[in-house]
């Protein structure tokens, strides 16, 4: 029984990190019906921002405080939503009437441009890195249950990323344009809405929320690479079809359910091997049942 | 059907089986880079049939290619000491036949269950279904699990390579050009249209990723009996991938266009080699700039079919 509950709390740390990725993946589809294949990156981008920053901003702030977390924190989160906002407005912009088959393969050059230009041994280089301990690493034991502080913050973090989310998308003016754009973007733009501020914002929004997963991820796993977006990121996104693309509350589903599944495939013997197989095993077997996911709505075809 | 195409299929296989005779007074390096130009034209022209022609968006072809890769490599291994030496085509055949089979059983694996999805939704299923097929080559103890299968003997000569590819452009030629092929042009240009005149789409796309899968098979097979080593992340989703540019870059649904790009990203990448460390940052550069120059593909003078979806 305690090891059920281990592995779900260790699932849950995991399928949060999904979650706040497959956040932004979800975001873009609703606004522009594209996948977005360069989010895993700035993911992994928001990871190494996070590398970066740890030592400069430790000489203000003592090391491994809170304070010093949030900072680093915020502040990968910020040049990661301006880098999203970049590369919306030089490779995806230029391109935005033209077919959608088009866009996609844009985004799968961007995304391989950023992982090889970052494996580039003048920028980060091929060889894996150890992230430095942000914040004090303790871990409790509650009646055989181990949880470190990493994952506590995982889950919290996410927690409130996602209540943040949830306030702009519902409450905000921008939220509201964002949900008009993504409902009809011709009506949104007669009614006085600026779809290209509109589009850039939910670019910098979502790429804020994979720069947050990037650094929680790393705090958990303490090793980072210009490749480790792959993976994780084409999870993400199976993570985001799963609970139907283009529905925020599906994406955190998705991600949590995707989070827990591999979590518990990885602990049983005989699939363990198979893990990185499972979470797209789970999305064929859903798609099968639930063509637009589990909390997507099916559409008509219009002729 | 393009008038006399039959008869340029002949000219062509003579025409390769005479530049196969001289082909060991070339030089081999040059000579391994015209038989990948070989294998990934028959990549191309049988991706070109599922996306150019079925309008169907696949990012699992190299999935296929694993399969017919692995299962001819095992094939001809378990074989080679029971025939003699002289009889290395016929293995080579079968295990091209052998392989393209079970690559196109996988098709139908993948097309019945997916056929009901569209555009974005059925390209992620398909990379999930390569991926899968990776993975389960990662843990199969038979075949060599991450380490792959080595030792395969080097059958795949020039003359095998290229004669695979014209026939398969040729069959893929034939097949659309056919009275039951206009139907994977009216799926890719408006399923609902092409179902509301009895058209089963269905059916169309299952055939498409069917014959598609067999080729990649094919394909997969000579890649393994050229290179005598496999292993499962050769064929992960940046080989999917690549097809897909290629196919992107010929134009949909054009076969010479294809060719023509098959041919043009084999080599590329081969010399770019001067400048190793910025190969690959130089060639996703050149797919942004593409994509946003000539997206209709680089040999597609009218961009009116295959453009518009």
């Amino acid at each position: 029984m305690t090891d059920q509950l281990q592995q779900l709390i260790n699932g849950l740390a995991l399928g949060s990190i999904y979650a706040l990725i497959a956040l932004g993946y979800t975001m873009v589809y609703g606004v522009l019906r594209f996948i977005n294949f360069a989010h895993g990156d700035v993911f992994m981008l928001g990871a190494f921002a996070g590398y970066f920053l740890a030592e400069p901003v430790a000489k203000v702030i003592p090391p491994q405080s809170y304070l010093g977390g949030i900072v680093v924190l915020m502040l990968a989160m910020l040049i990661c939503a301006l880098l999203g906002v970049v590369i919306e407005f030089l490779a995806y912009r230029p391109l935005r009437k033209r077919p959608k088959l088009t866009v996609l393969i844009t985004a799968i050059g961007v995304s391989l441009f950023i992982e090889y230009t970052c494996q580039h041994k003048k920028v980060f280089g091929a060889s894996p890195r150890v992230f430095p301990e942000l914040i004090p690493n303790t871990t409790w034991e509650l009646g055989g249950l181990v949880i470190g502080s990493a994952q506590v913050i995982v889950l919290v973090t996410t927690i409130l990323l996602m209540i943040a989310l949830t306030f702009i998308v519902q409450r905000t003016k921008i939220g509201t344009a964002m949900r008009a754009v993504a409902f009809n973007p011709q009506a949104a733009a007669l009614m006085g809405v600026n779809v290209n501020h509109v589009i850039s914002f939910t670019f910098g929004l979502g790429s804020a929320l994979a720069a947050a997963a990037g650094i929680l991820f790393a705090m958990n796993y303490a090793s980072i690479d210009p490749l480790m977006g792959v993976q994780t990121g084409l999870k993400a996104f199976v993570a985001a079809v799963l609970g139907g693309i283009g529905n925020l509350p599906g994406a955190a589903l998705g991600g949590l359910l995707l989070g827990v599944v591999e979590t518990f495939a990885g602990g049983m013997k005989g699939i363990s091997n198979y893990r990185d197989a499972i979470a797209f095993g789970i999305l064929i077997l859903i798609l099968m049942f639930r063509p637009s996911g589990l909390l997507g709505k099916q559409q008509t075809e219009k002729v | 059907m393009i008038p006399g195409a039959k008869r340029w299929l002949v000219i062509a296989v003579i025409l390769i089986a005479i530049i196969s005779a001289f082909s060991k007074q070339f030089n081999s390096y040059y000579l391994s880079i015209a038989i990948d130009v070989g294998i990934n034209i028959i990549l191309a022209v049988s991706l070109n049939l599922i996306m150019g022609h079925t309008g169907q968006f696949s990012l699992g072809h190299a999935g296929f290619m694993a399969v017919g890769s692995y299962t001819a490599a095992s094939f001809t291994i378990a074989c080679t000491k029971h025939v003699p030496e002289s009889a290395a085509p016929f293995l080579l055949l079968g295990g091209l036949i052998l392989g393209g089979l079970l690559a196109a059983l996988c098709g139908l694996a993948v097309g019945v269950p997916t056929l009901r999805l569209r555009g974005d939704y059925l390209a992620i299923v398909t990379l999930g279904f390569g991926e899968i097929i990776r993975v389960v080559f990662q843990n199969m103890e038979a075949v060599g699990a991450a380490s792959g299968l080595s030792g395969i003997p080097n059958h795949t000569n020039f003359f095998w390579a290229w004669s695979t590819a014209a026939i398969a452009a040729y069959a893929i030629a034939a097949l659309v050009n056919s009275t039951y092929g206009r139907g994977f042009i009216a799926v890719h240009d408006d399923e609902i249209a092409a179902s509301a005149m009895g058209i089963n789409p269905t059916r169309y796309k299952v055939t498409a990723f069917v014959v598609g899968a067999f080729f990649a098979g094919v394909a997969g097979a000579l890649y393994a009996h050229h290179k005598q080593t496999i292993n499962p992340t050769g064929f992960d989703f940046m080989k999917s991938f690549e097809i897909v540019v290629m196919v992107i870059l010929g134009g949909m649904g054009r076969t010479v266009g294809v060719i023509i790009a098959a041919i043009l990203l084999t080599i590329l990448p081969e010399m770019l080699r001067a400048v190793a460390d910025y190969r690959m940052i130089i060639y996703s550069l050149l797919i942004i700039i593409i994509m946003m120059a000539r997206p209709q593909g680089l040999f597609t003078l009218r961009s009116n079919k295959g453009a518009n979806t």
